[in-house]
């Protein structure tokens, strides 16, 4: 009823009925080709100069990074790391198959529980579908492998990115997500998060602090040679 | 406190006097104002995607019907469903709706100046469902009982005594001995309270930052956090927007995304921008359940097609609030819209009447501050000009003020005879004055001369000057 009343007020305030099926036709295929709008020059490099401006960008948000060589090291650095903030070796990792393949017993001071961040947990570890180096921005699609409290509940945040998959800008990042689909086209999964650095307010006189609602902290481990 | 619409100019001496205000407005302006021109230095191509950003906004408000039926199927087709609503009795009908048949008692809020717009909050609250603010300026109002002096920004106004006297009163299992000697102690009393609501709640409510045609999807983007949560665990997720946040594509919204960051608090990114489309999927393990959009059109619709329709290009940055003389001066609470600043000054005369809201749009210097930073381009002063026009056309302006001005046009209108006038008077108002070089006081000129003086003119008119000297040029 109001869908229609809604519809019909704005045709008569644009004096015309419903579009004509070439106009419609024309409009479908801008959809369908979604153009790109000018993209920022700063990040077109190529991939040691995409991970540099990466960090950069991450480290001004108040992110911390690490770039590690190989996935033996990943349970090693996430032991010192919460040894050395003084949290506790607790550790609830999303069940992603690159974060499942993990030698954790490498780190038997860890304990480790693969599923969905209670609200007692302190430290959560997640798999980013892709990195943006425009803004350090970390691309966060839901599944069931990667559920999106994981992002969002956690004191802690550690998240795990393949170098390979830093990109230059958003629109390659969705490029990557609209090509490795495997929900019907035309959707996104249900939940795409980007994030960049941890949570933060200014609403006590427009002063930064960080840890409001979401993860006080955001440490990103950089894992070089995957694709 | 939101204050009466009408009695605008009585709000803004009063807010003039206010010392709490001032001392919060005096930290605010510049903040916004250098960190948004720093982000913009950074990025050599911030004006071609202004450029980018209106005409995406123009090429969708011109094909509206059908991009928001686009939107709607697709919306649909993830599982979604999208109630449409005209007005905002509507919008809080079908909200409420969607509450009660979750069985709801508690709802927690993302942050929505739609929901403040159809006075979404007192509305549940009459029928026996607790709204909860998760943004902290909104939760902090809300335990007040205050309104949005800002629209990303809602507490701006207050001092951090005022937050910790709050805290004390509504948190009444605080210990006495409990120290709050940093901001960093507020913010951590806040997210412990709210985290208990956050898991405890039925329903989710969160605005729309856009619509995505292309794929159904709503984008909230903030720097808490707390939107997500909202959206995240409760069973279901309301979404309450508008109709003039649909944009085609998955691109469009990220040149949008560019700018609007940049131009609202001068990050390159908020913290979180996150798309929803459509409920849990069969193999999620989380998510809601239920994913409903209230789309209000509340006065919009009417927009398009007139002189006004630029304004549907809003994205709500608040830059021009932010550079705003007469915003900087008085804050948000005089303006008696919770859109205050030139983006308000334009939007509530749509929404209320120019019969109610005529002081909004003569609340303006001309500047033209407000239409340099935004990010959509909107002539901000010329959309208020319109107003003024059509207050005048109705008769609804002071009748001092429109014999003034007819007095003026008729002078204006015979140019010898204005100037003539004019070197009159400033011969004679010259002469009275060349003892002192100003006046304490003037006929006519009482607003002036109350609190600066007049300074007496010196030598000749600037059209007799002029003509002096094009005839000195002269061969």
């Amino acid at each position: 009823m109001s869908r229609t009343a809604i519809i019909t007020a704005i045709q008569r305030c644009l004096k015309r009925g419903p579009l004509p099926a070439d106009q419609q036709a024309m409009l479908t295929s801008r959809l369908a080709t979604h153009p790109r709008g000018p993209i920022p020059a700063r990040g077109q490099l190529d991939l040691p100069g995409r991970i540099a401006l990466f960090t950069q960008y991450a480290e001004r948000e108040f992110a911390t990074v690490a770039q590690l060589t190989s996935p033996a090291e990943i349970p090693t650095a996430i032991a010192a790391y919460l040894a050395r903030l003084h949290l506790p070796p607790t550790l609830t990792i999303s069940p992603h198959p690159a974060l499942e393949a993990i030698p954790f017993a490498a780190a038997p001071s860890l304990q480790v529980r693969f599923g969905t961040t209670l609200p007692a947990d302190s430290t959560c570890l997640t798999h980013a579908f892709a990195g943006i180096a425009e803004t350090g921005t970390l691309l966060m699609p839901s599944g069931p492998r990667t559920p999106t409290t994981n992002n969002i509940l956690p004191d802690n945040s550690i998240i795990l990115l393949p170098a390979a998959r830093i990109t230059a800008s958003y629109e390659d990042a969705f490029d990557l997500l609209r090509a490795e689909q495997t929900f019907p086209r035309q959707t996104l999964p249900r939940n795409v998060m980007l994030i960049t650095g941890p949570s933060r307010s200014a609403d006590i006189e427009q002063t930064l602090e960080l840890g409001a609602h979401g993860p006080r902290r955001l440490h990103i481990l950089i894992l070089d040679g995957q694709g | 406190m939101l204050q009466s619409l009408a009695a605008f100019k009585e709000n803004a001496t009063s807010a003039i006097g206010n010392a709490g205000l001032q001392r919060a407005l005096a930290r605010a302006k510049p903040h916004f104002a250098q960190k948004r021109q720093a982000a913009i230095d950074l990025l050599p191509e911030f004006e071609a995607l202004r450029g980018a950003a209106a005409n995406i906004k123009n090429h969708t408000i011109a094909n509206l019907d059908f991009y928001l039926e686009t939107y709607a199927a697709a919306v649909e087709a993830s599982g979604g469903t999208v109630h449409w609503c005209s007005t905002a009795q509507d919008a809080r009908q079908a909200t409420l709706k969607i509450c009660q048949n979750a069985g709801a008692k508690t709802v927690t809020k993302g942050k929505s100046m739609v929901t403040e717009e159809i006075s979404l909050n007192p509305f549940l609250e009459a029928n026996g469902i607790t709204p909860v603010e998760t943004d902290l300026g909104e939760y902090i109002l809300q335990l007040r009982g205050e309104t949005p002096s800002h629209i990303i920004a809602p507490a701006f106004h207050l001092n951090r005594e005022d937050w910790e006297e709050s805290f004390r009163k509504s948190h009444t299992d605080l210990p006495a001995d409990r120290v709050f000697r940093e901001r960093r102690d507020l913010l951590t009393e806040a997210r412990g309270k709210l985290r208990e609501k956050f898991l405890a709640a039925d329903v989710g409510i969160t605005g729309a930052n856009f619509l995505i045609a292309e794929t159904g999807s709503s984008v909230i983007v903030t720097n808490e956090g707390n939107g997500d949560l909202t959206q995240t665990l409760p069973r279901v997720h309301i979404v309450v927007t508008s109709i003039e946040k649909v944009v085609p594509t998955i691109e469009d919204t990220l040149t949008l995304l560019r700018v609007l960051a940049r131009s609202a608090t001068g990050q390159d990114m908020s913290v979180y921008t996150t798309f929803s489309t459509g409920p849990r999927r069969a193999t999620d393990t989380d998510g809601p359940q239920e994913y409903h959009v209230v789309l209000v059109d509340n006065g919009r619709s009417a927009m398009v097609g007139t002189q006004f329709q630029d304004m549907l290009r809003c994205i709500r940055c608040a830059a021009c609030l932010n550079h705003c003389p007469v915003y900087g001066a008085i804050g948000g609470h005089a303006y008696g819209s919770i859109y205050p600043g030139p983006m308000g000054a334009v939007l509530t005369p749509m929404l209320t009447g120019i019969d109610t809201a005529g002081h909004l749009p003569n609340a303006s210097t001309f500047c033209g501050k407000c239409e340099s930073v935004c990010p959509v381009k909107i002539p901000l002063p010329n959309l208020m000009r319109h107003w003024r026009e059509r207050e005048f056309e109705r008769h609804l302006s002071p009748p001092a003020q429109r014999y003034g001005l007819a007095l003026w046009a008729f002078f204006a209108r015979r140019p010898a005879l204005y100037r003539a006038a004019t070197r009159a008077a400033a011969l004679a108002i010259g002469l009275l004055g060349r003892k002192q070089g100003h006046f304490a006081w003037l006929p006519f000129a009482g607003g002036w001369t109350r609190t600066r003086d007049f300074p007496a003119p010196e030598g000749d008119t600037f059209f007799a000057q002029y003509a002096a000297r094009q005839k000195a040029r002269a061969p």
